[in-house]
């Protein structure tokens, strides 16, 4: 079977991989381009551990298809801390032990940034509501929310300062 | 592993040659939430995959002369940002909004929620109110159909060979007019409907002038319950009209058995939500806001 060449934008780099027609977006970030960060938990779209962005928008990459990547820019967790500064949202979830065996931990990251992205002061209802999508089965959730409701305050303090 | 082909398709022309060609082994790919799920589980088995997302009135929302039509691959994210159609079709888009998690929004359209031909699906019962029109495009050219003649049972549509779901038409909507949707689930969010309610109502002064009722779970379609509308037209929403619209839902239904709910449960349940959703689509009506599920 012929593979397929596909010619994408991730992380802000220009990326080529091919691929087969039906290998998922995950298993090519994971397994042809080594980015591990995005995680395998039930790969049917229920858990949210490999969420990423496809031009901006929220999605979970065991669903998307790897030729569908073509022309799109996709964002990871890996595309997440500048180097070795971390995003306010990695710094805080360290600070305030949002995780625990860290499986969930890069999509819930990738899935607050987009959240924060949209929405710089969000109730606790609906943060809890846009990460209803990323499961944890360690810590529970009140750490996690917690953590995204204080880097919004400080976000938005940094941004009136 | 068997032979599997993706290919994007460039227009409505291409992909229905393409589908056609395909003979019965082509799927189209919309959002995937449905399709890569039931590639993995082997469910289904795809020899080519369309990919439609590329094709332009797919994946757009138009609005003409007041009725608004829907690309059948536009992402439930995409129409939830649409100002407009929130204010103008609320009960939609709150049953759109309800499918899956936030990620599986960005990805998920009601066209593919059609196409995949569950009973349950949350938002057919809603397009079933609102009288809505799935656009289709064949071999042999165009044609409509009311959604609610569109799936024949669980899992079957009633394309034909070659056919493909291009987009969704929404009547254009008069004054004090506005629609709900409400479904039962045991938890808050994301978990498939025990019974779905959609209801579309327009109003004159405080008498319905015109009512549509979608009842979804219940049944192996989703189903228009012409004698439920019957009971609310003409009335002031009182308690006899309420009681026997709901009556007319608890008998229309013809539902499973099965762990999510009993069929006494799911019968009684279908009159009960009838009630509650026309009360909010008239409460919608007269600018009372209401969030729905959230």
């Amino acid at each position: 079977m012929a593979k397929i060449h596909v010619t994408t934008t991730i992380n802000g780099s220009e990326t080529e991989f091919l691929c087969e027609p039906n290998q998922t977006l995950l298993d090519v970030l994971r397994d042809t381009l080594g980015l591990t960060g995005s995680k395998e938990g039930c790969g049917s779209g229920d858990c949210g551990a490999c969420s990423v962005t496809v031009n901006g928008r929220l999605v979970c990459s065991c669903l998307v298809l790897a030729p569908e990547a073509e022309g799109q820019k996709i964002e990871t967790i890996e595309g997440m801390a500048d180097g070795e500064k971390l995003h306010p949202l990695q710094k805080k979830f360290v600070e305030l032990a949002a995780l625990q065996c860290g499986i969930c931990t890069p999509g819930f990251l990738v899935a607050s940034k987009a959240l924060l992205e949209r929405n710089p002061n969000p109730t606790e209802t609906e943060v809890r509501y846009w990460l209803a999508g990323n499961l944890c089965r360690c810590t529970g959730y009140d750490k996690i929310i917690n953590a995204v409701m204080e880097v919004a305050a400080d976000m938005r303090g940094a941004s009136n300062a | 592993m068997s032979e599997i082909q993706y290919r994007v398709a460039k227009n409505v022309k291409d992909a229905v040659a393409l589908m056609a060609k395909s003979k019965g082994k082509g799927y189209v790919l919309a959002g995937g939430t449905d399709l890569l799920v039931q590639m993995k589980s082997g469910a289904r088995e795809p020899g080519l995959i369309v990919d439609v997302k590329k094709i332009p009135e797919m994946v757009s929302i138009t609005e003409k002369n007041g009725a608004f039509t829907i690309g059948a691959a536009t992402p439930a994210a995409v129409l939830g940002e649409h100002k407009k159609f929130r204010k103008t079709w609320p009960g939609v888009l709150e049953a759109i909004n309800l499918i899956g998690s936030t990620q599986v929004q960005g990805r998920a359209s009601a066209g593919g929620n059609l196409c995949n031909a569950s009973p349950a699906a949350d938002s057919v019962p809603a397009l079933v109110a609102a009288g809505c029109i799935a656009n289709i495009v064949g071999p042999k050219g165009k044609r409509s159909v009311p959604v609610e003649k569109f799936n024949s049972g669980p899992g079957k549509t009633t394309l034909k060979p070659g056919e493909i779901l291009v987009s969704l038409t929404l009547p254009k909507r008069g004054k004090d007019a506005s629609d709900a949707y409400l479904r039962l689930i045991p938890r808050t969010e994301m978990d498939i409907a025990v019974v779905g309610v959609g209801v579309s109502l327009s109003m004159k002064g405080d008498t319905v002038k015109d009512a549509r009722v979608g009842l979804g779970a219940v049944a192996p379609t989703v189903l228009l319950v012409d004698k439920a509308a019957k009971a609310l037209i003409g009335s002031k929403l009182d308690d006899a009209a309420l009681e026997a619209a709901a009556a007319a839902c608890s008998e229309a239904c013809k539902p499973i058995d099965d762990k999510r709910g009993t069929i006494k449960y799911r019968t009684k349940i279908a009159g009960v939500l009838l009630k509650r959703a026309a009360l909010i689509a008239r409460d919608r009506i007269n600018g009372i806001e209401h969030r729905g599920h959230r």
